[in-house]
């Protein structure tokens, strides 16, 4: 088991962190979750390009960097923790997706960036039609292909073919639609249910990964916010009230970063310890990253709660991560049955 | 020889020689003791020089798990182990780690530690025994004489030496008059007293220094400059309490899942979550405690991060006791339940080797570096200094 990052990863992570900081700042993630799109189309065409990063995961024989979870999760944690707007995590569901039902002509454009995906669940197929409404797709306007998880197989269909709206969201950073697929008919890529129950439990290990990142982020914040707010005539870290609470999220950041460190290792290396490790992952970090943001805001006193103020973007961001695979209690219980209980 | 093959070696060792007896006394212990250091699984992270093995946390965590399926009568030595040996190893003279080292090691010698006081808990450096210069009081040759009394020593009862904090210049801030010693426990001037503790066990004694002697050449470190080595214990103990170190037999936890699965209905949807919390939550800091043993090997040392497992470890502690208590019901709290005893001893661990409440105050200022409490104690001479409880 592996669980601290080797050289390579380290120095990706300081790759992307420093790419963010310059390219997507706190300021320009505003201006981009207000613009119409959603996002800077040419922050993505860097990530993708200069990065390589929509081909992180994607074997060579694809196109892509042939990387693992391990890397994958080192860019999740700074893509979470810049609050970068806009569909990077539902490319990389998407490639995650594929990943374990190979397309050749699907995975290289994914790689590439010349195409843009997302998951699509809830919906039935009767052979390659499909019919039925998802309610809550992420960033469903943004997806050039929508891949449709039926459950019993993984169905390509273009977005073109489906209805899409968009939906109000909690979360201003990252979209949503109502998907709407009448009589589309898709493209079969696979029925393998034991890979699609595979591909789910990778998704929760990529989200936990960006949940530690919004974890950080807000923990990091906060905690530079009481070593210069004063009150009283002391610094606001100075006081014990303060200070236990940071120091019991701190942690919750040790433990969260644990899990997400197991949980990558064993996407890549143990699949027998996948199942538990992925609903492992979403048990704890999700809740961790939600108290934390929660405490930051608190922390921050009143002007935590302005809009000016970027407290509320990682609170939301975390609540909408914590329940964005179902509510928390499905993974509790998965859990519970992996226990055998 | 990789690691596999260590840890085969060290099972096949355990299953050899692990005592089957349930409640060794001392002798049988040190036997014990005599013989997993010949075996070469006493000290394996110890330096070579001094009769470790020289070897890495990895061989050290092996022997660990392997351990922990075998109840080994190692309580009495993991004093000495896990932090008056390492302060040794770390702090003390060549001399005495010649003389100390390999006995503690092989359990010849048994050790305690002797910091707290009944006014000076988790403020320990407001420390009253005094360590005073033979000389003031006339006689002849380099060595002091002590006076005082300790607490919350543990094994003292069987202890030959002690690790001793003690003050030896009260015109000076709390900090900077405090001196480590190594003291004879076997000494006429020295009273242990068992304490009983909540869970009606004496754990815990309580030691009197009536003028005892002590030669200089077991001062540890310089004169005055014992805080700074009496840190170096702490945060060993830190470290070995959160990667239990000397401690044994967890295969019989009474509020394990493995525990509760046998007592519980599982099919509750109520338990069930209540389990899943215990899992959550077990898991989530063992992880944490294996990532900080892969630093170590990496060479990154966790130093205050250690805190942050050990406060865990207590709120788990504390968690686990308290939920297989509701988990069980009545059946928990009566005759020789084994929970009844866990419930008693769940605030042991966060009390001992610092309370909650210090852990706090050290990751936030040692891990997220944030800004002091004002200290009213700093500047100020011992002697003009408030400490213990004031009427």
């Amino acid at each position: 088991m592996k669980l601290v990052l080797s050289q390579e990863q380290r120095q990706l992570r300081e790759a992307v962190r420093a790419f963010l900081s310059a390219a997507s700042p706190p300021g320009e993630v505003r201006r981009a979750m207000e613009s119409p799109d959603g996002y800077d189309r040419d922050v993505y065409a860097r990530l993708n390009g200069e990065l390589g990063l929509s081909g992180l995961i994607v074997p060579e024989q694809y196109g892509g960097a042939g990387a693992g979870f391990a890397e994958l999760a080192v860019v999740l944690e700074e893509t979470g923790a810049a609050l970068l707007p806009g569909p990077f995590l539902a490319g990389v569901f998407a490639v995650i997706t594929l990943t374990q039902a190979p397309d050749e002509k699907l995975l290289p454009a994914l790689a590439e960036g010349r195409l843009t995906a997302t998951l699509v669940e809830g919906v039935s197929r009767d052979g390659e039609v499909l019919n039925g409404t998802a309610g809550q797709v992420l960033n469903g306007l943004d997806a050039d292909v929508l891949l449709v998880d039926t459950g019993d197989a993984l169905v390509a269909v273009d977005a073109e073919a489906a209805t899409r709206e968009p939906r109000l969201t909690l979360d201003l950073t990252r979209r949503q639609a109502r998907v709407v697929l009448d009589a589309a008919r898709g493209r079969v890529l696979s029925t393998d249910t034991a890979a699609l129950a595979r591909a789910r439990d990778l998704r929760a290990v990529a989200l936990a990964a960006e949940q530690l990142g919004v974890l950080r982020a807000a923990l990091d914040s906060v905690v530079g916010y009481a070593k210069i707010r004063v009150a009283f005539g002391r610094f606001i870290g100075s006081y014990q009230g303060v200070k236990h609470r940071l120091a019991d999220m701190h942690c919750k950041l040790e433990q969260a970063e644990s899990i997400v460190r197991f949980a990558a290792w064993a996407a890549d290396e143990s699949p027998a310890d996948l199942p538990e490790a992925a609903a492992l992952a979403q048990a704890y970090v999700g809740r961790a990253c939600f108290e934390v943001a929660r405490d930051h805001l608190l922390l921050h006193g009143g002007v935590g709660f302005t809009w000016e103020h970027d407290a509320h973007l990682y609170y939301k961001r975390a609540k909408a991560d914590e329940v964005l695979l179902g509510p928390p209690r499905a993974h509790r219980a998965r859990l519970a049955d992996l226990l055998e209980l | 020889m990789n690691l596999d093959e260590y840890r085969r070696a060290a099972r096949d060792w355990l299953l050899e020689n692990a005592p089957k007896d349930d409640s060794p006394d001392i002798a049988q212990a040190k036997d014990f003791m005599a013989r997993l250091y010949d075996a070469g699984y006493s000290g394996i992270t110890w330096p070579e020089r001094w009769g470790g093995q020289g070897l890495t946390q990895a061989e050290e965590r092996a022997f660990a798990a392997e351990a922990r399926d075998f109840a080994l009568p190692t309580y009495v030595f993991s004093i000495g182990l896990g932090m008056t040996g390492p302060t040794l190893v770390d702090r003390g003279s060549d001399e005495q780690r010649e003389r100390f080292v390999r006995p503690l090691l092989r359990g010849e010698e048994i050790w305690c530690q002797l910091f707290s006081e009944p006014g000076a808990g988790s403020d320990v450096a407001g420390l009253q025994t005094r360590a005073e210069r033979d000389e003031a009081r006339g006689a002849r040759g380099d060595s002091w004489i002590v006076n005082g009394q300790k607490v919350w020593t543990s094994v003292a009862q069987h202890a030959d030496w002690g690790l001793l904090l003690a003050r030896t210049d009260v015109d000076v801030p709390k900090h900077r008059g405090l001196t480590m010693f190594v003291v004879d426990m076997r000494h006429p001037g020295v009273t242990v007293r068992p304490l009983r503790d909540m869970t009606g066990r004496a754990h815990f004694n309580e030691i009197f220094f009536d003028d005892v002697p002590i030669p200089d050449e077991h001062r540890v470190g310089d004169v005055n400059d014992g805080w700074s080595v009496a840190v170096t214990t702490l945060l060993h103990e830190r470290l070995s309490i959160s990667a239990g170190v000397g401690m044994s037999g967890q295969k019989d936890d009474p509020t394990s899942l493995e525990a509760l699965r046998q007592a519980v209905d599982t099919t509750d949807p109520l338990v069930r979550d209540e389990l899943v919390e215990l899992h959550v939550r077990s898991r989530a800091l063992a992880l944490f405690n294996q990532r900080l043993a892969q630093e170590t090997r990496a060479g990154l040392f966790p130093g205050a991060r250690g805190s942050a497992a050990k406060l865990l470890l207590a709120e788990l502690t504390l968690f686990r006791a308290d939920l297989a208590t509701r988990l069980v019901g009545p059946a928990s709290v009566v005759g020789d339940s084994p929970l009844a005893h866990a419930i008693s001893l769940a605030p042991a661990m966060a009390l001992g080797g610092g309370t909650n409440e210090i852990m706090r105050n050290i990751i936030g200022d040692r891990v997220l570096n944030l800004p002091p409490e004002p200290r009213v104690d700093k500047t100020v001479p011992f002697k003009d200094l408030k400490v213990g409880t004031q009427g």
